[in-house]
Order: C-alpha cells, then structure tokens, then sequence
C-alpha cells in the first residue's frame, strides 16, 4: 500500500526530531521545569490573581446611584464605608464569631472519632469507617443544608424528638446556622485528622505508656503536638468554606446575614459590584492573615 | 500505649453516635422523598412514590443533570492536565519561588468561595466585557478543581521517590519514554481519585457557579436552588438529593477499588 511506504519512508526523521528534543530537554532541567509550569501557571495567573487584583481596584471604584453606572476614577470611598459603618463591623463580627464556633465544633467531633478510625479500630473496620465519613462528604452541598431546614423545621424531626426532653428546636437563625455549617463540613476536619493522626506512629505511643505516661498525658504531650498542622489544615476548610458561605444562611439562617449575603445582595439586587468587591475583600484579608499565621507550623502541606 | 477497655468503648459509642448523626438528616431525606405531606411534617402522615414519578418526568431536572456533568466533565479534564503538570514541577524541582506557587495552587481552595466567585464575575463581566455562559462556569470551576489533582498526584510523587525514573533515563528512555512507560501508570490511580474529586467538587459547586453561570446556564445545585423554596417543587428537589446521596456512593467505590488505600480520596 502506498501510504504505508510513505509513512515508513517519513517516520525515521520524526523519531529524531522527538529524540533530539528529548535529549536536549533531559540536558537542560530549567527548560523542562518552564515547559511543565507554563500552562498551569499562566492559567492561575492570567484568570486567577489577575482577576483577584482586579477585584482589589474595583474595590476603589464607584457606582453612580443615578444610572447604575461604574465610574472608574479610584476613591477610598467603599473601604472607607466598610471600615466606618457599623453595619459591616457587626456582620464582620457575626461572621468571624459563626466560623470560629464551627471550627472548634468540628476538630472536639473530628478528634475522637479520627483518633479511633485511626489508632483504635480494626483495618477492616476503619475501612469502612473511611467510606462512612467519606459518603456525606460527597453527597450534595445543598442537600444537606435542605435536610437541616426540613430536621430543625417547626413540624420537624428535631421538634419531635425534642419535645420527649420538653425542649423545642431552635428554629432557624444563627443557632441553626453553626449546626448546619459544622455538620456540613465536618468531614473536610475529619479526614486531615485521621491522616495526620495515621501518621503518628504506634511505637512513639507505646514508648511513652512504658514510661509511664497516662493515656491523658501521651494524648496531651505526644498525639496532639504531633498533630497540630492536621487540625490546622482541616480548620482552613471549615473557617475559610463558613466564612463566605452565604446559602446555608439563607435555608437556615432566618433573617441573620453574614458577609456572603452582603456580597450576594451588592451584586445582585444592589447591582454595586465595587462595594461588593470591597466587602469580599474583608474575608480575603482575614483568610491570608490566617494562612500567614499557620504558615510556620506546616499546616499547609496537610491539606 | 494500651488504652483501657473503658476508653475504648467510650470512643468506640462516640464513634458511633457521630456516624448516627451524620446520617440522621440524610435518611430524613431519604424519608421525606416519599412523605405525603408536602410540607415535610415529621412523622409523615403517609407514604407515596408521587414524586419519585414526578420528578422522574421533570424536564429541568434531567437538562440540569446534562449541564452539570458536561461542566464537570470539562472542568475535571482541564484540571488534570495543569494539576498534573503542576504537581510534577513542584515535587520534581526545587526552584526559586517555589512556595509561593504552591500557595497559589491552594489558594483557590482556601479563600471562601464567594471571594473566587465575585473575582470571576468582576473579572469576566466587568474588566473583560465578556457574556456569562457555560464557558465561564466551567474557567471558575477548573480554577479550584487543579488543586484535588495536585494534591493526589503530589501526594503519589512524594511516595514514588525518583528512583524508577533515574533508571529509566540511565537505560536510554526519552523523556517522554519514560512518562509513558514508567510514570504515567504510577501516577494512574492518584490520576482517577484525583479526577472523580475534582469531578465531585465541580458537580457540587454552588457558590462559584452562581456568580459565573450566565442566565441560561442550569446546573443541577442550582436547580435544586431555585425549586427549594416553591412548595410544589420542594418534595421533588428531596427525589433529587436521594439520588444524588446514593449516586454519591459510587464514585466512592470506585476510589476505594482502584486504590486500596485511604488517602488517595481525599
């Protein structure tokens, strides 16, 4: 067949073309290293800071209350305005103080239960332990904060089972906010534990009980030290997702706004994206404060 | 160390009553598909396979599952390629900048969604004039989806050492050779749980996709979003979790199959 010949007469040439490029490349590792990081790099940097730097100068920008138009000219008017207004310092407040609760929640829940798939079941069973956490995990977002709104709703099944302890449900609003966040993402605070804690090894437990230590003190003096920048690294997850969530709080939240729905509500409705843009800056500056600060303790190469 | 009998019971019962908490709302759920009752009473006055029908035959529904797997099918591809990329140059490499890079693999993952979602939206509709649509969605979703491959395939790399590869390469294999033949099939399995995460992220993404979908643009959470609150719809949208919460499993196994060892889900 003529194609054949063809393709035999062509193919020897391209077989040293691929081989002098690889060659070339395995001589030169900064050439390999550009090539392996020129696509993903341009792409975080071309979409993603360049768009977070944008966000930034659209903070200093202003809408025109008369035609809905942006001006571009700069002014500190909307940082000036989040900073001053009461308004934003209380949902700031609200919204630090709901993320903090839901994270302390998360790693006391994620502690015993990752410390006993960890160090205390059977491989069998922390097998299926594993997939347990995980199934949540994967079923839907909205999904669970809805089954939240139909648990804790007035003909509900919290009310019901509430009511043989004379208690009622807490209905919706902030309460029902922390509970239905901390369930939420309480695998995400799991799962760094449990790898974390997999990673401490036995022999460490077990020379600290020959020498004598209570379970309480090895607890206190070996695991949790060791395990530090897991419990940090799932903290990221639940502090960083609760903190700009802004759904959850419209299911459950009844009329309680946290900093989402102030970014929600000035995209949306308010149509005045630069104040939108410099409300989102306040949980840009408080998540980097929080990663500069964990930074040290290793904590981000656990998530 | 030795833990007592008692405290292994105790953590054992804690275990326990965390695990029925986790699917206590779930199998509320689960309940609620086939309560008569439309205003999801607890105990249901009744049961009914109503809206399994119904929402078996609702058209959105089915168009929203069609959007959000091409959206995620899309997103998961493009993530592949970068994180992979990306994770063979930071575990491969030492270089100036490094952390920095690494840092801002993660940070798509570690500022709260809004913050990506605004971004985008400011960045695509605002500085670049362009029109919302599909394509958005699936840039933003793509953005935090690379950080899940990286994380599994890094992961692979760090445990793979570069011993394999310095004896491919001193045998006489090409770079590319040696990918093929050497890395790739290590890499297979973090590659897969890598994909069905970033897949699963994607698919469940909401806050993202509100500010970068465009106004025809339907994904399956944000059907569920705007059919939560109609009364009528409620009960069919609870159909449309339990699916979800037992097609969810799957992806599950499949991740547990492949690799054997837990950490390759994360």
């Amino acid at each position: 067949m003529p194609i054949d010949t063809a393709r035999a007469a062509v193919s020897p040439p391209r077989e040293t073309v691929a081989r002098r490029v690889s060659s070339t490349l395995s001589a030169r590792p900064r050439t390999r290293l550009g090539l392996l990081l020129s696509a993903p790099l341009a792409w975080l940097v071309l979409i993603y800071v360049v768009a977070l730097a944008a966000l930034l100068v659209s903070a200093l920008w202003t809408v025109d209350s008369f035609t809905g138009e942006i001006d571009r000219g700069l002014t500190f008017a909307n940082i000036k305005e989040i900073t001053t207004e009461s308004l934003y310092r209380t949902v700031t407040l609200r919204t630090l103080g709901v993320a903090a609760l839901v994270t302390i929640l998360d790693i006391m829940i994620a502690l015993p239960i990752a410390f006993y798939m960890a160090k205390v079941a059977s491989k069998r069973t922390q097998r299926f332990l594993v997939i347990a956490v995980l199934t949540p995990l994967w079923a839907s977002y909205l999904v669970k904060a809805f089954a939240w709104r139909s648990v804790l709703s007035d003909n509900g099944i919290f009310q019901w089972a509430a009511g043989y302890l004379g208690l009622g449900t807490p209905g919706y609003g902030l309460v029902a906010v922390v509970m239905t966040q901390a369930y939420i993402w309480l695998p995400y605070v799991i799962l760094p534990i449990f790898a974390g804690l997999e990673r401490v090894p036995n022999s460490l437990l077990d020379a600290s009980g020959d020498l004598g230590a209570s379970t309480w003190q090895t607890m206190r003096t070996i695991v949790l030290p060791l395990l530090t920048p897991a419990i940090i690294a799932g903290s990221i997850f639940s502090f960083s997702l609760t903190l700009g969530d802004y759904i959850t709080v419209n299911i459950v939240g009844g009329a309680n706004q946290m900093l989402g729905n102030l970014v929600y509500t000035n995209v949306g409705a308010a149509n005045n994206l630069p104040l939108a843009a410099a409300i989102a800056l306040i949980p840009i500056v408080i998540m980097i404060g929080y990663l500069t600060a964990v930074r040290r303790t290793g904590a981000l190469e656990n998530l | 160390m030795t833990l007592s009998t008692p405290v292994r019971r105790l953590l054992a019962a804690l275990t326990g009553l965390i695990l029925l908490v986790m699917y206590l709302p779930l199998a509320v759920v689960v309940l609620n598909s086939f309560n008569t009752s439309k205003s999801l009473t607890w105990p249901p006055p009744g049961l009914t396979f109503d809206w399994w029908v119904r929402a078996f035959h609702s058209v959105g529904a089915r168009e929203a599952v069609i959007t959000s797997v091409q959206v995620a099918l899309a997103s998961t591809a493009i993530a592949l390629v970068l994180g992979t990329l990306m994770s063979i140059a930071l575990q491969r490499y030492d270089f100036f900048g490094k952390s920095s890079v690494n840092l801002l693999v993660i940070l798509p993952i570690a500022l709260p969604g809004i913050v990506t979602g605004i971004a985008l939206n400011n960045a695509f509709r605002g500085i670049l004039g362009l029109q919302l649509s599909i394509l958005t969605v699936i840039i933003a979703h793509a953005t935090f989806c690379i950080v899940t491959v990286f994380n599994n395939v890094q992961a692979r790399l760090r445990r793979m050492g570069g011993n394999f590869e310095e004896a491919s390469a001193d045998l006489g294999a090409g770079i590319w050779t040696t990918f093929r033949l050497v890395t790739f099939p290590q890499l297979r399995s973090a590659l897969l749980a890598g994909g069905l995460l970033a897949f699963a992220l994607s698919f469940d993404e909401i806050i993202v996709t509100t500010f970068t979908a465009g106004a025809g643009v339907t994904t399956l959470p944000i059907w569920i979003l705007n059919n939560l609150f109609r009364p009528n719809q409620a009960p069919v949208v609870n159909v449309v979790a339990v699916v979800l919460i037992l097609l969810s499993i799957i992806p599950i196994w499949v991740a547990q199959k492949i690799s054997g060892d837990t950490d390759a889900l994360r």
